[in-house]
């Protein structure tokens, strides 16, 4: 199934750094989210565009992970080439991910 | 225990205005901040301040200023803003000004300064955060330099009676945390409340993203009402738990999952957010709801805050060109594709001078670059071209090109738009904070 069945995800920038929020739907299904959507898989889903390491946070109290995407906005809001200065995007591309059915 | 509201009534420059007039009117509110300076505005700023003195802040601050300023002072709603930008003591002249127009009397209105740092820098030479160089090294194209300040001196000209106040640079939940130490009494090093209160600062700046904007997703995320979005109030206890909600009528909805997905909006190290007031800690937030559009929030705490200040830096990087035009029907992703191809060879065969080009089919991978092929074909698509030159006249080629696709590209080209623009880019560095000395002025309508 998609990602977008299970969570809803928002993405925002700071300088050339990306961030994206993924987000438990239902609280029960933060754990499959915890061990399908790891940093590993987000930095090939955007193979396209990050340039540098994804980091993963956990925030299990609000059901949440965070993802920080270095080098992944072109240079950043102020210098980009890029049609999507922010990266706003991401957050919704992030949910066509495939995970598996839990 | 003592409760204050506060709204905020913008959360970018350009954003709405009849929200921010629907809170001072209905909100119930004792404080309304704007939120207007991005990144970058403040170099832009820069620049039009040095051609002309008497301007350099918000180019909306008149409009809100106009319609807020009635109600809030009928309503006794005090207002925080950074839409000085580079030139907060011709704001707060600009607002004198409106006041007076307005019929508004005994108004006080503060104006802090001390951001701008750009001739600190210049002698401290800082090492640039993004490239490792050093400040000297961007020589003469260095335009703007501002600290991020904190909430002391917001909470000062509060202490001292402002009822507007105007500033240039301070950290987005620093002008909501203000309000907070002078309301209740906390202190500037009780760090656990300045943690929480930055939690509060975090989740209103942005306005409408927390009261339902940005979180629309049909059939799955569904939100009434966004042509009249109601901007976010939160109802504050002196022990720093709050409550996130609108006016009642409003459009949106504050969800759980909306306050969710704004706590982390920007955010890298949910452990150490760190503002100039506090290292802020958001791994312990909890959020419930506890009515229809009401979100209680609590848990967010702190760690002293650092002995530096960030500055944001502002320097001009040449320019960007860019083109685009439109290709339907069958076949449009490779009409599409060969307009691009055709721009490549063209700005090769005549020799301008690009330094960095970017080709894109939006409608296919203008947003995560290559992708395998979707199995069927968009019905329409628009091929652009962007680059980045030195000098504006090789920008200028670039959208010229696209346009010459119209007569000598492929068939159907449609709807070409160009456009050439100078690049103020921001990078970031550290200072010591002791170095940077807010100082706060005040005008009075008498």
């Amino acid at each position: 199934m998609k990602l977008r069945e299970i969570a809803h995800a928002r993405s925002g920038d700071k300088g050339d750094t990306a961030n994206i929020s993924v987000i438990a739907r239902a609280p029960a299904d933060y754990a499959h989210l915890e061990q399908h959507v790891t940093a590993g898989r987000v930095k090939a889903h955007f193979a396209g565009i990050v340039r540098g390491d994804v980091v993963r946070y956990e925030l299990p109290g609000i059901g949440a992970l965070n993802f920080v995407l270095h080098e992944a906005l072109g240079g950043g809001v102020t210098r980009t080439l890029a049609l999507d200065l922010h990266g706003k995007s991401l957050g919704s591309a992030i949910l066509e991910m495939d995970v598996p059915d839990r | 225990m003592k409760t204050i509201r506060i709204g905020c009534g913008a959360g970018y420059s350009g954003d709405r205005i009849e929200p921010a007039v629907e809170l001072a009117e209905k909100g119930g509110v004792r404080y309304l901040v704007f939120e207007c300076l991005a990144e970058r505005t403040i170099a832009i700023a820069q620049q039009a301040r040095m051609k002309d003195p008497a301007s350099g802040y918000d180019a909306l601050l008149e409009a809100r200023m106009e319609a807020c300023l009635p109600a809030c002072r009928k309503n006794g709603v005090r207002i925080i803003t950074n839409m000085g930008a580079a030139n907060p003591m011709a704001g707060t002249e600009k607002i004198r000004e409106i006041a007076t127009r307005l019929g508004i009397r005994g108004l006080k209105i503060a104006a802090v300064t001390g951001d701008d740092v750009l001739e600190l820098v210049r002698e401290e030479n800082p090492v640039i955060a993004e490239t490792a160089g050093r400040i000297s090294g961007l020589g003469e194209r260095l335009v703007s330099a501002n600290a991020y300040l904190g909430a002391a001196p917001v909470a000062e000209a509060l202490h001292n009676g402002a009822d507007v106040v105007v500033t240039g640079r301070v950290a987005d939940p620093s002008l909501f945390l203000a309000p907070l130490m002078v309301e209740f009494g906390w202190r500037d090093d009780e760090w656990d409340l300045l943690g929480q209160g930055t939690v509060l600062g975090h989740l209103l700046e942005c306005a409408g993203q927390v009261t339902g904007g940005y979180f629309a997703d049909p059939g799955y995320k569904d939100v009434p009402g966004l042509a009249r979005l109601g901007f976010p109030i939160a109802e504050v206890r002196e022990d720093g738990v709050f409550v996130v909600t609108k006016v009642p009528g409003s459009g949106g909805r504050v969800t759980l999952a909306a306050c969710k997905e704004q706590l982390l909006y920007e955010l890298h190290d949910p452990s150490s957010y760190i503002t100039p007031d506090v290292v802020a800690d958001f791994t312990g937030v909890r959020m419930e709801e506890t009515g229809r559009d009401c979100i209680r929030v609590t848990g967010g705490r702190g760690k002293p805050r650092t002995d530096s200040l960030k500055v944001s830096v502002g320097y001009a990087d040449g320019w960007i060109g860019e083109g685009q035009i439109s290709y339907g029907g069958p076949g449009a992703v490779a009409r599409g594709r060969l307009a691009l191809e055709i721009v490549r060879e063209r700005l090769k065969l005549t020799g301008a001078q690009v330094d960095e080009i970017r080709y894109d089919l939006i409608g296919v991978d203008s947003l995560r670059g290559e992708r395998p092929p979707a199995g069927h074909d968009p019905c329409e698509v628009r091929a652009r071209v962007a680059g980045r030159t030195k000098i504006r006249a090789e920008a200028v080629r670039i959208g010229n090109e696209v346009e010459t696709l119209y007569t000598n590209g492929p068939a159907g080209g449609a709807g070409v738009w160009k456009s050439t623009r100078e690049v103020i880019a921001m990078v970031s560095t550290l200072i010591p904070r002791a170095r940077v000395r807010p100082a706060i002025s005040y005008e009075a309508v008498e």
